[in-house]
């Protein structure tokens, strides 16, 4: 075979050149597809694609192997132009057994390449995945191209060539488990990838055992070597997708939602000059957040894993209460029974971050998919009157900007302030601009210190918010609860007019975050017209896509997506009014477009999805499409 | 100010106190008003915590740093506060209710870490707030507006669940014994750990007399026995009643000394440190046996937020901390200017 060095780009004369692509490595849960997908994507950045991706892998650990309800898949859209979501169908389906390709099918675009690994086509595992008879053998498949390798042996032979053994340390099921590599490198081959940032990946992860880095190496090469072999014989497609251009200099990396949430709280503490307490309890979609602060420690980050979400949230009051950033997160679930201990924060006026990584609901719902439908219970979910900040994520990336801008305003404004993302943005990657957190700008806590803790002239005038004292301060001994106050004295009131008097304040208090938040601009199109599409958080992507298609076809339609959940910018219904008509697509029930219609008494309408997946970019341009012809 | 040496009227605010008229709680504020005196601490440097229930009213009557949270959920708060700030003397002050019922989960974990708190339970077998329903600790046929019939679900022993929880320190205490409790109190405060701390509290409203058969004036030497680390278990008139292992079982009984040729000598003597005659005497509820009162168990163990403290110094040491090294771990690639 054919063998080229690991850092060489051939280029193939015959490499069709394409502006974007899409591939979908799906297999069984146990299959690594999630490391097989991230790889490609580390190759992908490193070739200087736009990319972004699309974890998609079910709520089971381990299920049953070969069966539908176990796959377990990884999506990328990359391409030389501005990638904006992880693409509706895919152009590659690679498919590690009979039930992936079952699950999957459906997705692939008419025309699509199918990578099959036969080798994994044994009768039961074709019954396990419900097919009734040999997909490959009813015509099932004949919309597309299907390139039929048993990978299985091509894997186990690749591996044995290195003559190891069980007794040199590697039995003949880790050389199995090394398939996916082998269907990477066949991948790389036909993307035009380098292998080498792989096979130092593989190397540093299996530092301790050299055995399996050699076998997945071997894996590797092998399929790419194959790939190679196949082009020249068997004329198998192979395609070449250009640098982008117009990307911002500087230094990248990929980055998960989740990590950027992470390192947005450890930024935004540091710039507030805080230590960061951030309590939590293990909860789907959320607990990458806990993982990855949890390896902070040498940054004088303390990560509590509570015994429940209450407990979680109650220490992050305290630790607040005590001179701290207080964090917690959760998703939906865990955010309900935090509900009360948010009230005491609201009433006690504490600084604290809520991050809520939504997940698919009601109850426990569908946890490892995503949906948009806590965004009430983040506006509303508590007993009485308990206004908080909401602020939302649009992409992995911005969860860096969000936690920092929500613990400048938890500390200014001495309230919760809650943080909207979702299971797809907390879990998908994409190429993200290093920031220098030294150009950062500071907001340095100034903690009360002297003179009385508390009488009415105490708090602020402008932002209304309550000196910080901590436990520790000499002179400034006081006492703080979830009893009602009295606004001149900060101790127990149940006065009637001095309830109204402080149910008016906290509302004043919040609402006048809206200093603090820049007006509410245009994202693309006109700032008037016919049409604009209003969005939050993580529709984002699809949206800004769907809408600059629709802007090239002549169609005139605007997009605005809303950070500031509540308080909402201050312009924000002056600028809706100016359109004829609103759309507002969610995926909820329209939650967001119940608020735009109850505070600007718009005739806002919603477009709405609960699938727990996110939104293709046709569905919303056909969606937009109907809604105008609808409206003519 | 530290210079001056404060009485245990310095520690009282200017809140009105608002138990009803002969309520035990008022006994157990002097007690620890007293303790704080006595221990010369600081004003600035106490907090306490404390949930919702009768119990939880406390930190507004004390002159230092108090945080009224939410049913059952002070042991939480108290850890955060521990975490932010490992220096901080901080009480927990809690009822039956929200200690053993709403709050069972939070009291269990916070003895399981040993934070370093004082964590008071006033235990009167009762809801006293919510105007008398029966409690996780009312005994079986409790009669209550909730139990017009009687209750029927067994109550539970709050220092044996502290034991079980593997609590480190475990007393007891009864509101109107004003000496032995500041004695208690003050073992607690010098104790790193978590310091359960179960006093029996007289509610007058809703149950009162409930603890009458081991607190009443002539019943106290009988049905009360004092527990002190290396001293043996007497009690009753002159001493004259001991406690032994009941030979052949794992079980305690009483002795008379000078009767069947008992001795001072066969008399068992206190050993804080021993966990299982913590739980024997945990478990003398006095009808056969007397109610034991004094520090039952005591033995250090490592401290959560201690250890926290020193992880993180360990982990920092020899090292800045820069958190754009963190964003710039793992892959990174450069885009050129073009």
């Amino acid at each position: 075979m054919p063998e080229t060095p690991l850092n060489a780009q051939i280029k193939s004369p015959s490499r069709q050149t394409l502006e974007s692509a899409v591939v979908r490595f799906s297999g069984d849960s146990g299959d690594g597809m999630q490391i097989t997908g991230g790889q490609f994507m580390l190759a992908t950045a490193v070739a200087q694609n736009n990319l972004s991706t699309f974890p998609d892998y079910p709520s089971e650990i381990r299920a049953p192997i070969g069966t539908t309800f176990g796959v377990s898949a990884f999506q990328i859209n990359f391409g030389s132009r501005v990638i904006k979501t992880a693409g509706d169908n895919f152009d590659v389906l690679v498919a590690m057994n009979p039930a992936a390709l079952k699950v999957e099918l459906a997705g692939l675009k008419i025309g699509g390449i199918i990578l099959l690994d036969v080798g994994s086509f044994q009768e039961r595992n074709i019954h396990r995945a419900n097919y009734e008879i040999d997909p490959r053998t009813d015509g099932s498949l004949d919309a597309y191209r299907v390139i039929e390798l048993d990978i299985s042996k091509l894997t186990l032979d690749a591996v044995a060539s290195l003559g190891l053994s069980k007794e040199k340390g590697l039995s003949k099921k880790e050389a199995l488990r090394c398939k996916n590599f082998w269907a990477l490198g066949f991948v790389y081959w036909m993307f035009d990838r380098l292998r080498t940032p792989t096979v130092d990946w593989l190397k540093t992860k299996f530092a301790k055992r050299p055995q399996i880095a050699a076998a997945n190496i071997a894996a590797l090469n092998a399929g790419h070597a194959l790939a190679e072999t196949m082009e020249i014989s068997d004329g198998l497609s192979s395609f070449s997708v250009a640098k982008a251009p117009n990307i911002e200099p500087g230094l990248y990396r990929t980055i998960t939602g989740a990590e950027a949430m992470a390192w947005g709280l450890a930024v935004g503490a540091k710039l507030a000059d805080l230590r960061l307490v951030f309590c939590s309890y293990p909860i789907t979609p959320a607990s990458p957040v806990l993982h990855a602060l949890s390896h902070m420690v040498e940054h004088d980050i303390v990560t509590f894993q509570a015994e429940d979400e209450i407990a979680a949230v109650c220490a992050a009051i305290g630790a607040s209460y005590a001179g701290s950033l207080g964090v917690t997160s959760s998703s939906g679930p865990g955010i309900a029974l935090k509900g009360e201990a948010l009230g005491l924060a609201v009433s006690t006026e504490q600084p604290l971050v809520v991050i809520n990584t939504q997940r698919a609901g009601p109850s426990t719902g569908l946890p490892t998919k995503t949906e948009q439908s806590d965004l009430l219970q983040a506006l509303y979910g508590r007993n009485g009157e308990a206004p908080i900040v909401v602020i939302a994520a649009r992409s992995p990336g911005d969860c860096f900007n969000v936690a920092i801008e929500a613990s400048k305003i938890a500390t200014k404004y001495m309230t919760p302030v809650m943080v909207l993302s979702d299971g797809y943005i907390g879990n998908a990657s994409e190429p993200w601009l290093i920031p220098d957190i030294d150009q950062l700008e500071k907001f340095p806590i100034n903690l009360h210190k002297e003179g009385e803790y508390f009488d009415s002239t105490v708090r602020d005038e402008v932002t209304l918010a309550r000196p910080w004292a901590i436990p520790g301060t000499p002179n400034l001994e006081h006492h703080i609860g979830g009893l009602e106050k009295s606004y001149e004295t900060g101790e127990i009131s149940s006065d009637p007019q001095n309830h109204q008097k402080m149910t008016d304040l906290r509302a004043a208090k919040i609402d006048g975050v809206v200093r603090d938040i820049p007006d509410q601009h245009v994202e693309s199109g006109a700032d008037s017209g016919k049409l604009v599409i209003v969005g939050w958080g993580s529709t984002y992507g699809p949206i800004s896509r769907a809408v600059n298609n629709l802007q090239e076809a002549g169609v005139d339609v605007s997009h605005v997506h809303v950070r500031h959940i509540w308080p909402l910018p201050q312009n924000l219904g002056d600028l809706l009014a100016g359109f004829d008509h609103i759309l507002v697509p969610e995926m909820n029930c329209g939650q967001f477009v119940k608020v735009l219609r109850d505070q600007y008494l718009l005739d806002a309408k919603g477009l709405n999805k609960m699938t727990g997946q996110p939104f293709k970019i046709v569905e919303l341009e056909d969606a937009i499409r109907a809604h105008l012809e609808a409206a003519k | 100010m530290s210079d001056i040496k404060l009485t245990a009227k310095d520690f009282v605010s200017d809140q009105e106190v608002r138990w009803c008229p002969g309520c035990g709680d008022y006994a157990i504020l002097k007690a620890v008003q007293r303790t704080l005196a006595d221990v010369e601490a600081k004003t600035e440097n106490t907090v306490f915590v404390s949930g919702i229930g009768c119990a939880a009213r406390f930190p507004y009557y004390m002159k230092t740093y108090g945080f009224h949270g939410i049913h059952g959920r002070a042991p939480s708060i108290a850890t955060g506060i521990k975490l932010a700030n490992p220096d901080l003397d901080v009480w927990v002050v809690s009822g039956d209710g929200d200690a053993l019922s709403i709050g069972g989960n939070h009291f269990v974990h916070l003895v399981r870490r040993n934070v370093d708190v004082q964590f008071l339970l006033f235990n009167n077998e009762i809801y006293g707030l919510t105007k008398g329903q029966f409690s996780p600790t009312s005994r079986v046929g409790t009669r209550s507006p909730s139990t017009p019939h009687g209750s029927i679900e067994n109550p539970l022993s709050a220092a044996l669940v502290a034991l079980g929880a593997g609590a480190h320190f475990v007393a007891r205490g009864v509101d109107n014994a004003q000496k032995q409790l500041v004695a208690t109190l003050t073992r607690a405060h010098a104790f790193k750990g978590t310091s359960f701390v179960e006093i029996f509290q007289n509610c007058i409203v809703f149950n009162d007399g409930i603890f009458t058969e081991f607190t009443a004036k002539d019943k106290v030497a009988v049905k009360q026995v004092y527990v002190e680390h290396g001293k043996p278990l007497l009690f009753g008139k002159d001493h004259a009643l001991g406690l032994r292992i009941k030979p052949g079982t794992l079980s305690l009984e009483i002795v008379t000394l000078g009767e069947q040729g008992i001795s001072a000598d066969d008399i068992l003597v206190h050993d804080e440190t021993d966990r299982a005659l913590a739980a024997l005497l945990a478990d003398m509820n006095g009808d056969k046996l007397p109610i034991a009162i004094g520090v039952l168990y005591c033995k250090p163990g490592h401290i959560f937020e201690v250890e926290i403290r020193k992880l993180v110094q360990r982990e920092s040491s020899g090292t800045t901390s820069n958190l754009n090294d963190v964003l710039r771990a793992g892959h990174t690639w450069t885009v050129a200017d073009t």
